[in-house]
C-alpha cells in the first residue's frame, strides 16, 4: 500500500440546490519517497484535498489511509497524534510563531507530543542543520529573511520521524531562486523517504515533482507520465542556420 | 540566435581555432544548442569578409587556421550586446492558433484541448527541471539556459491557465454584444 492513499474521496458543503463539491471522487496515491504536485486554478479544491490528506478535515465520503492506517476509524486524539508524529505541514505564509525562536518553532511539535525539551531541541537542531539554517536557530522570525523563514518552516515540517509532508503554495511570495531552493529541500526530504504533496498553481514549482496531478472543479482530470531522462533534451533541435 | 555574434564573443578573449570555437560555443550554451563545424567555418568566412575577424591564412582553409577578432569586430560585438532584441511584433504561436481554432470546431471541448497542452508543457518543464537539479548548480551557463527555457514554457502554461479561466467565465455569462469599434485594430503577426 502507498504511504498516503485517498480512495474515492469527496467533500461536500451545503444541501440540495446549495450543494457544492469542493472535492469529488478523488483517488490519489503517494508512495514513500515520492513527490507529487497537485496543480489547479484557485478554487479547484487543491487546498481542501490537502486538508483531507492531512486529517485536518474529514471527507464527506471515501477513505484516507496514512501509513496504512484508515483515518476514519481514528478518534480525534489519535488523529491529532498522527498529525504531530507523522505529518508535517508547510504553508504559504510560513505560520511561524513570532514569540519563539527558530529552534523553538521547530521543536514545538515534538514537545507538544511529550518529548523531553532537551531531546526536542537536539532534533530541532538536526532538522535546522539539514536545511543549512542552524546558525539562525536563536533568531526570531522577524529577524530572518523570507527564504530563511521558509527553511525553518520546512524544518518544522520534517522534524523527528515525520513521513508525510504536505505543502500549500510553499514558495509563498519568494523569488524564483528561493522558490527553487524550497522545492530542492522538499525533494531532498523525499530522497530520504518522506512522501510529499505540494499544491500549487505554479508550473515552475510543480515541475520539481515526480508526478503532477491536475485538478479542476474538485476532480482529478489528468496527470503527467514519468518524464524521460533529461538527456533527451540535450540532443537539442537541429542547429539553426 | 546569432552564431556570428556568439563567435565574436568567444574570440574576444583571444585567438582560436575553428574546432575550439565550436567546443566553446557548445559548452557556453550548456550543450543545449549543438553547432556543426561547417556552420562555424562558413560563419567565420563571412566575418572575415566583413572585416570583423582575421586569420593568419597560413593553413589555407584548413582546421589549423587561427582566427582573431579585429577592432571593428570588437565594435560590432559591443553594439550587438546592447542592441535591443526586436520584440515589437508577436511571433506566430501555434499553441495560440490551436486554441483559437478549437473554439470554432463544433463538438470540441476546448478545456480538454487546453489540458492536453498544459500537461505536455509541464512534462517538458519536469525534464528541464531534472537537468537543473542534476547539473545546473555546477554550470552557470547551463543554469541560465535552463531557466530561460523554463520561463518560456511557464509563460505558455500561464497563458493556458488564463485562457481556461476566460473560457469558464465566457460559458458562465451570457455573451455581451460589444459596441462597434471606432476603428479596427490590427495586430500584425510576424511570419
Amino acid at each position: 500500500m502507498s504511504f498516503l492513499e485517498l480512495r474515492k474521496v469527496s467533500k461536500r458543503y451545503g444541501e440540495g440546490d446549495a450543494e457544492v463539491f469542493a472535492v469529488r471522487d478523488v483517488d490519489l496515491s503517494v508512495e514513500a519517497g515520492e513527490l507529487v504536485a497537485v496543480m489547479g486554478p484557485s478554487g479547484s479544491g487543491k487546498s481542501s484535498l490537502l486538508s483531507i490528506a492531512g486529517t485536518l478535515e474529514d471527507p464527506t465520503s471515501g477513505e484516507v489511509f496514512v501509513g496504512g492506517a484508515l483515518v476514519s476509524t481514528m478518534s480525534r486524539n489519535e488523529k491529532a497524534r498522527l498529525r504531530r508524529r507523522t505529518i508535517g505541514f508547510v504553508f504559504q505564509d510560513f505560520n511561524l510563531l513570532a514569540g519563539l525562536t527558530a529552534a523553538e518553532n521547530v521543536s514545538l511539535p515534538l514537545e507538544l507530543d511529550g518529548a523531553p525539551a532537551k531531546k526536542a531541541r537536539v532534533a530541532a537542531m538536526t532538522a535546522l542543520e539539514s536545511l543549512d539554517v542552524a546558525e539562525r536557530a536563536s533568531h526570531y522570525p522577524d529577524q530572518l529573511s523570507g527564504g530563511e523563514r521558509q527553511r525553518v518552516a520546512i524544518a518544522r515540517a520534517i522534524v523527528g520521524e515525520r513521513r508525510l509532508l504536505l505543502a500549500d503554495e510553499p514558495s509563498g511570495a519568494l523569488d524564483s531562486l528561493n522558490g527553487d531552493a524550497v522545492m530542492r529541500l522538499i525533494l531532498s526530504a523525499c530522497k530520504r523517504g518522506v512522501s510529499a504533496v505540494v499544491v500549487t498553481h505554479d508550473a515552475r514549482l510543480g515541475s520539481w515533482a515526480d508526478r503532477v496531478v491536475f485538478i479542476r472543479d474538485g476532480q482529478v482530470v489528468d496527470q503527467t507520465v514519468a518524464p524521460p531522462s533529461p538527456e533527451s533534451l540535450l540532443a537539442g533541435p537541429p542547429a539553426r542556420r | 540566435m546569432s552564431v556570428r555574434h556568439a563567435l565574436l564573443a568567444l574570440l574576444s578573449d583571444g585567438p582560436k581555432y575553428g574546432l575550439q570555437l565550436r567546443q566553446e560555443f557548445e559548452a557556453t550554451t550548456g550543450d543545449v544548442w549543438p553547432l556543426n563545424i561547417g556552420q562555424v567555418y562558413t560563419t567565420l568566412q563571412r566575418l572575415e569578409r566583413d572585416g570583423f575577424v582575421e586569420s593568419d591564412g597560413s593553413a589555407g582553409e584548413g582546421p589549423q587556421n587561427v582566427f582573431r577578432i579585429t577592432p571593428s569586430g570588437d565594435e560590432e560585438l559591443n553594439r550587438w550586446l546592447r542592441a535591443p532584441t526586436d520584440m515589437t511584433t508577436p511571433p506566430r504561436n501555434e499553441l495560440v492558433i490551436k486554441i483559437l481554432s478549437a473554439l470554432r470546431v463544433p463538438g470540441v471541448d476546448v478545456q480538454d484541448v487546453v489540458q492536453a497542452h498544459r500537461r505536455y508543457l509541464v512534462e517538458l518543464m519536469q525534464q528541464w527541471t531534472r537537468l537543473k537539479e542534476d547539473e545546473a548548480d555546477y554550470d552557470l551557463s547551463l543554469a541560465l539556459v535552463v531557466d530561460a527555457e523554463l520561463f518560456r514554457l511557464d509563460s505558455l502554461a500561464r497563458w493556458l491557465d488564463s485562457a481556461s479561466g476566460r473560457l469558464d467565465r465566457a460559458s458562465a455569462e451570457p455573451p455581451v454584444k460589444s459596441p462597434a469599434p471606432l476603428f479596427r485594430r490590427r495586430v500584425v503577426v510576424r511570419r
